[in-house]
């Protein structure tokens, strides 16, 4: 019998001494926790596997809570779920940068570049890249059959007069539409940046206005104009620097061929004729001129 | 005694090193030896908690073989050794927070680490005293300390993964070098007879 009781009631006991210890320490040595480490330690797993980068999921929390430049994706244990609820308590969504939407660099409209052909075949903007490099004497812009449209899950980009053009109140900068384009026409802008280049021609002046009206020719008047020092002429293509735009659209009233479009103008046209629908802007050309040249 | 002092802390830093002659702790030894302070942090912690625990557990043990219970070593070594380092770890987090951010974050790896309960076994096991005991885990610490930063001094010169093969990238090729590293610690055996 005894054989027996001492061995138990001998770790039973050094068990509960133990705990006691423990419960009486948490008292005399409790600290001031940021309450928010507390909480995101809640959420964590418990792992402790360090698969963070931190040494275990404690200093993981501290470094969330008084950092927060920390990235809150990092459990690699928890995945996306546990990523929303640290982010939930910090009080910031899981992507916290800048929202972007997707800009089509190509203005090449069916009035404004010369076709090389008449494409009959499948209509999918890959196969006709892989005939003659596309329908338009410009090699490098918007084939105009859709295969951003097709990738895009939200409706918002479409193929308008011969252009993809996006609507960006329904854009999610998904990045689909960027990964489908086979000319690599479209990018991810900062949403706040207005004014951009609609041009992706890397011809000189000549060959690029043969193929397209609307076409950047290199001039540099843009480049001159700006004084923020935002835009910059290289390989003949004009490109504006999202990082010191400032929307004031100078270079867009000084460009001769319309390949540069300021959205604020666009939008508030929109906005004046009360439809609500952003649509894409007239071409710059007179319209006796145009007729003319018709 | 002074020189069986010596022999004890050589033997246990060279001829049974516990990561790579004996083969215990090889998680943390993995895990967090991947940049050299890191590995220093983590080695410290272990030759106190070390120490701490065999402190606390070379007497427990002469209380258990009182009541003619030695055989409840790993129970009760387990039990005592998680205690006591969450009972150091409150108190570091209060009265020594410099130290505490040092080495504290490492302390909850290593509660239950079988290094830890390893070395306070072998003590017992080779009939150690008190003072030869506590030595015997300093040595030890140490021991897994070199270890530890000989592997983070390898590793952070084998980040250009491009060099091997790719089913060797990652841990494999941290394996094949810890084997490599054990193989040069087999030299030492036989070093004390």
């Amino acid at each position: 019998m005894s054989s027996f009781l001492i061995p138990v009631i001998l770790v039973v006991a050094i068990g509960f001494v133990a705990a006691a210890v423990l419960a009486f320490a948490s008292k005399v040595f409790a600290i001031e926790v940021d309450q928010t480490q507390v909480d995101i330690r809640a959420v964590l797993p418990g792992a402790n596997c360090g698969g963070c980068g931190f040494a275990g999921c404690d200093d993981y929390a501290s470094a969330l809570a008084s950092d927060h430049t920390t990235p809150c994706t990092r459990c690699v244990v928890g995945g996306a779920a546990v990523a929303e609820q640290i982010a939930n308590i910090l009080g910031v969504s899981a992507g916290a940068e800048e929202k972007e939407v997707a800009v089509v660099m190509c203005n090449g409209t069916s009035a404004a570049a010369k076709k090389l052909a008449d494409y009959e075949d499948f209509k999918t903007c890959k196969a006709a890249k892989s005939i003659c490099g596309g329908n338009k004497i410009c090699q490098y812009g918007c084939l105009g059959l859709g295969d951003c449209n097709a990738a895009c899950q939200f409706d918002a980009i479409h193929v308008r007069d011969g252009v993809a053009w996006v609507d960006r109140s329904k854009c999610t900068s998904c990045g689909a539409c960027v990964r489908a384009c086979p000319n690599h026409l479209i990018r991810l802008a900062p949403e706040k940046n207005l004014v951009f280049v609609r041009c992706s021609n890397k011809d000189k002046a000549r060959d690029a206005m043969q193929a397209c009206k609307n076409a950047c020719i290199g001039c540099k008047k843009c480049e001159n104009t700006c004084k923020f020092d935002a835009v910059h002429v290289t390989d003949n293509l004009s490109f504006i620097d999202p990082a010191k735009c400032k929307n004031c659209g100078m270079c867009e009233k000084v460009c001769p061929t319309g390949n540069i479009i300021n959205m604020r103008l666009v939008m508030k046209a929109a906005k004046d004729k009360k439809e609500g629908k952003v649509v894409p802007p007239a071409p710059k050309q007179e319209p006796a001129q145009q007729s003319a040249q018709a | 005694m002074l020189g069986n002092l010596v022999v004890i802390i050589i033997s246990m830093v060279l001829v049974n090193n516990y990561p790579l002659a004996q083969f215990l702790g090889i998680c943390p030894f993995l895990g967090v030896s991947k940049d050299l302070d890191s590995a220093k942090g983590m080695g410290w912690a272990v030759v106190f908690v070390m120490v701490v625990a065999t402190a606390a557990t070379w007497p427990l043990q002469q209380v258990l073989n009182h009541f003619g219970i030695g055989y409840l070593q790993t129970v009760v070594f387990i039990l005592v050794i998680a205690f006591l380092v969450q009972l150091i770890e409150m108190f570091m987090k209060k009265s020594m927070p410099a130290l505490y951010t040092a080495l504290g974050v490492y302390l909850p790896l290593i509660t239950t680490n079988c290094t830890v309960l390893g070395v306070c076994i072998s003590n017992i096991d080779n009939n150690y005293g008190y003072i030869e005991s506590l030595v015997n885990a300093f040595g030890a610490g140490l021991g897994y300390l070199f270890g530890m930063l000989l592997m983070a001094g390898v590793r952070t010169k084998l980040v250009d993964e491009e060099n091997f093969p790719s089913p060797f990238r990652g841990f494999p090729i941290v394996l094949v070098t810890a084997a490599i590293m054990s193989l040069g610690f087999m030299g030492f055996s036989g070093m004390f007879s």
